[in-house]
């Protein structure tokens, strides 16, 4: 254990990086590498709202709809949709671009409104969005949504239904985001988000442009889920709006709950955590009672109730998550500190001095 | 022409059931400064629980007279005092342990609180809409070709008529001022010696009781509902009510009656399936550009 | 030389009139103070010149060019800092990171740089971080560097909003009451700290209620009541002002 927190942080990732990329190889169970290129989807999406949420602090409860334009940008420039064909790798590039666009377009008007007001527009925008995109049928197939989309190819090579190649460039993606995420957060612009959180007064007293940077952070989480949406559409070869409803912006947020805003990995455990909940331990959970003759019993209807609990819980008894950054978990319990410290030692002085 | 009055006539019944759940919003709004996001699913218990009674007290068909009377009466009762119960206990073990935590806690709290409620309903009454027995005989009468049922003035007038008790209770009874001095200043008022948690409790009763009495007219009026009603409807009904102007009563009806309107006058001159898309695009517009509502204050930030 | 000049400046709010046709000037290198009761306006004029108000009527200009109405991270970006009358550090980042955010107007690095963590930027965030350092020990902060600002007890916390308003090189600072809440010997290590800072080149302008830090320390002083400057000259001139001993104690009866 000693031995390996004094490694140095990029030696660790490198080898946790390895292990992970030599999992195929050893677990052949195809549900489960299925599992892991698909969750890399999710991460990423967690990891770009925590540049939203747990670093600049601004509630987006309607995330869910970058995704959908990150998503909707890939089966439009890349199937036979529109006959377009754009190249998967140049996707990788263009659809974080222009939902980092989208990101600005939303953010300009509202990111100056506060904290539960700028919340519910954002709630608005995650429905006005894939509503639209559901609406614009001649454009966007409506309900059914497009469908086969192009399939990565790398070098005369085709991903088509296999999952590793799909399961490697999650791996490789994260691994991106994850050192531009923490690049971010020990940045100028990373400090000026905090500081932002902290004392929006303050902070525009230190020559910080807050709305700039609140729309960089917008923008930039909005770019993260066009990340994700390439690569959650070329897997899976299909975009439908259903996809990308209230419940996906949610169950994203609580992965950030849950794990701890802001603090990178919590992050992603949390998206993992979440992540398997719903794709194996609920199904477990079921054979499980089915085995027990309970035949009735579906726990995966139970999903929502659970997401509901683990938010409720987690808000309750931990807000800080599981793994909290520690200045996230200082501010959340700031009603216990005794912050009041200055204003009491102030009076205690004011009596001395008379 | 015809077309038009008739539109308006559904969209302020449409309206009325709106303003109900808006009043609610608004009221805890106002005094503790949280999104309910479980309000609107409160408002679907309203119609589930009517749909029950009915169920239980072997309603199918039309009624008359007297029991008719008793039935609606008695069952929208009982449909408020459930809602308001529900209400309470939610703010009592999910919202007040966070009274002083930062905004996103309690916000967080009423989104789970959603969660659970919708999925209640769903594993109770089943994922797809469920009709509830018309037990109101349905009379209408023509005005200058358009058709009004009694069903819909029942809504607008109940609308009103809530409003109006609310606004005497507010406005000019002891329990009714400690609540306006708790939205105001709650420091203040806990000095002056009024029992916040109570008052607070109070608010909630009151706001869900509404929402329960919206559920059950609407669950009659639309003789259907279902579990995820609650979502849409809630959060329009919360555009009424920033519509209206947050924290504002006679803002709320406005704005309900304003987004019914929009809502009717959507469907039939645009399309209906963007009516929600219009909506939540006003919701949008008015934050952006008139976050006090049209009768609320707007309030300068003091440094 | 002035380096601030206010003209004629006027705020309303609604009906109550806060400050009334100020005029005042504040010359470069000096340490100058505004004193007067409780709500006389004197706050008001610091969150005039930071603009954080938009005045109603009248100029302040900061080395000839006008800055009312300006953005308040503007006017930081073109050399005023300035400390709060109530306490407002980053209560949950170290004293440190603190100074550090101070700098932010000082710093290029850009999006990209933040992104990429370039060698720009890691070059700029030494620089940065060593002179948080130096800052922190001129105010006499340097074993505190990486406690949370919340932790501090109040006279270094007191201490560590100059340093963080130091930390962009201002060529004004604004001090709102910075010895409120002070025990004596706090007191006489902070003007011995605004002397240290003025020798810098740093101009101060401070409001303050304590007559005889204020006396001690400023070269000029304006006094304000009810939004009016009623008397401006050298601290023993102030003191000997009838109007001035009016207006805090009253007319006698």
């Amino acid at each position: 254990m000693k031995f390996w927190t004094g490694l140095d942080p990029r030696l660790k990732g490198i080898i946790v990086v390895l292990v992970i990329a030599l999992v195929p190889f050893v677990d052949h169970n195809g549900a489960h590498l299925n599992f892991l290129a698909d969750a890399s989807t999710f991460v990423l999406l967690a990891l770009g709202l925590n540049i939203v949420v747990g670093f600049a602090g601004l509630l987006d409860l309607g995330y869910a709809a970058f995704f959908a334009i990150g998503s909707y940008s890939y089966a439009m420039l890349a199937s036979g949709q529109f006959n377009i064909h754009i190249p998967f790798w140049v996707l990788l590039f263009l659809a974080p671009a222009i939902t980092a666009l989208f990101g600005v377009l939303l953010g300009a008007p509202t990111l100056r409104l506060r904290g539960d007001y700028l919340a519910i527009v954002t709630l608005g925008f995650g429905e006005i969005v894939p509503q639209t995109f559901l609406n614009l049928s001649q454009w966007t197939n409506g309900p059914n949504g497009i469908s086969a989309l192009d399939s990565p190819v790398l070098f005369n090579y085709k991903f088509g239904l296999q999952t590793l190649p799909y399961f490697y460039v999650g791996l490789l993606l994260l691994i991106v985001a994850i050192v531009i995420v923490h690049n971010l957060q020990d940045s100028r612009l990373g400090r000026s988000w905090m500081a932002i959180r902290e004392d929006e007064l303050a902070a525009a007293h230190m020559g910080i442009n807050t709305t700039k940077a609140k729309l960089s952070a917008f923008a930039l989480g909005a770019s993260f889920s066009g990340l994700a949406g390439v690569a959650y559409a070329s897997k899976l070869s299909l975009v439908s709006p259903d996809n990308f409803q209230f419940n996906v912006s949610i169950f994203v947020l609580s992965m950030l709950v849950l794990g701890g805003m802001g603090n990178i990995y919590g992050v992603i455990i949390g998206s993992l955590l979440l992540s398997s909940l719903e794709r194996f331990i609920l199904p477990q959970a079921t054979i499980f009672a089915h085995n027990l003759g309970f035949m009735q019993v579906d726990f995966s209807q139970f999903r929502f109730m659970m997401y509901g609990i683990i938010l409720v819980s987690i808000m309750l008894f931990r807000p800080e998550g599981l793994f909290p950054s520690r200045q996230r978990k200082a501010e959340l319990h700031a009603a216990e500190l005794d912050v009041a410290l200055a204003t009491q030692e102030q009076s205690m002085y004011e009596e001395a001095a008379h | 022409m015809e077309l038009f009055f008739q539109q308006l006539v559904n969209g302020l019944s449409l309206g009325g059931i709106y303003a109900l759940i808006a009043l609610g919003y608004t009221m805890v709004y106002g005094i503790i400064e949280l999104i309910n996001f479980a309000h609107g699913d409160v408002y679907t218990l309203g119609s589930f629980f009517s749909l029950s009674i009915l169920t239980v007290l072997g309603i199918e068909s039309e009624m008359h007279g007297w029991p008719l009377v008793a039935a609606i009466i008695g069952i929208m009762a009982g449909a408020m005092v459930f809602c308001g119960v529900v209400g309470v206990l939610i703010e009592r073990f999910a919202y007040r342990p966070l009274r002083n935590a930062p905004r996103l806690a309690p916000l967080i709290t009423a989104i789970g609180i959603s969660f659970i409620l919708e999925n209640i309903m769903q594993l109770w009454q089943g994922p797809s809409p469920v009709p509830v027995p018309t037990f109101i005989p349905d009379p209408s009468f023509t005005i200058g070709g358009v058709s009004i049922e009694v069903k819909q003035i029942l809504v607008v007038g109940l609308a009103i008529v809530m409003m109006l008790l609310l606004n005497f209770f507010v406005y000019k009874t002891k329990l009714g001022k400690a609540m306006r001095a708790t939205a105001q200043d709650r420091d203040a008022a806990q000095l002056m010696g009024i029992d916040i948690n109570t008052t607070i409790a109070l608010t909630f009763l009151i706001g869900s009781a509404l929402a329960g009495s919206a559920g059950f007219v609407s669950g009659v009026y639309y003789g259907t509902t279902w579990f995820f009603n609650g979502f849409a409807a809630g959060l329009k009904a919360f555009t009424a009510a920033v519509l209206g102007g947050i924290g504002n009563l006679a803002g709320a009806m406005l704005g309900g009656f304003l987004i019914g309107l929009v809502e009717a006058f959507g469907a039939q001159y645009v399309s209906d399936q963007w009516t929600n898309v219009i909506v939540f695009s006003l919701l949008v517009l008015v934050l952006i550009f008139r976050p006090s509502g049209l009768l609320g204050e707007s309030l300068p930030n003091k440094v | 030389m002035s380096i601030l000049a206010i003209k004629k400046l006027t705020q309303r709010f609604g009906g109550l009139v806060a400050v009334k046709e100020l005029d005042f000037e504040v010359e470069a290198g000096s340490i100058v103070a505004m004193i007067g009761p409780n709500g006389a306006g004197k706050s008001t004029v610091f969150n005039l010149i930071t603009g954080i108000y938009k005045p109603s009527e009248g100029e302040i200009e900061f080395n000839g060019a006008p800055i009312q109405g300006r953005a308040t991270s503007a006017v930081a970006a073109l050399g005023i800092a300035r400390t709060f009358q109530n306490i407002r550090l980053f209560a949950f980042m170290s004293a440190l990171d603190n100074v550090m955010t101070g700098r932010h107007a000082r710093m290029h690095a850009t999006l990209a740089d933040s992104l990429l963590n370039t060698p720009r930027a890691r070059k700029e965030e030494a620089g940065v971080r060593e002179r948080a350092h130096e800052i922190l020990k001129f105010c006499g902060l340097n074993e505190h560097a990486n406690s949370y600002a919340a932790n501090l007890a109040y006279g270094p916390q007191r201490r560590l909003e100059i340093a963080r308003a130091l930390a962009s090189d201002p060529k004004l600072l604004l001090l709102d009451e910075p010895a409120a809440g002070m025990n004596p010997n706090e007191k006489s290590d902070l003007m011995a700290l605004i002397r240290r800072i003025r020798d810098t080149g740093v101009t101060v302008f401070l409001i303050e209620h304590d007559m005889g830090l204020v006396m001690q320390i400023s070269e000029r002083i304006a006094v304000l009541d009810y939004g009016e400057k009623i008397a401006e000259g050298a601290p023993a001139a102030i003191r000997a002002n009838e109007r001035v001993i009016e207006a805090y104690l009253g007319k006698p009866a």
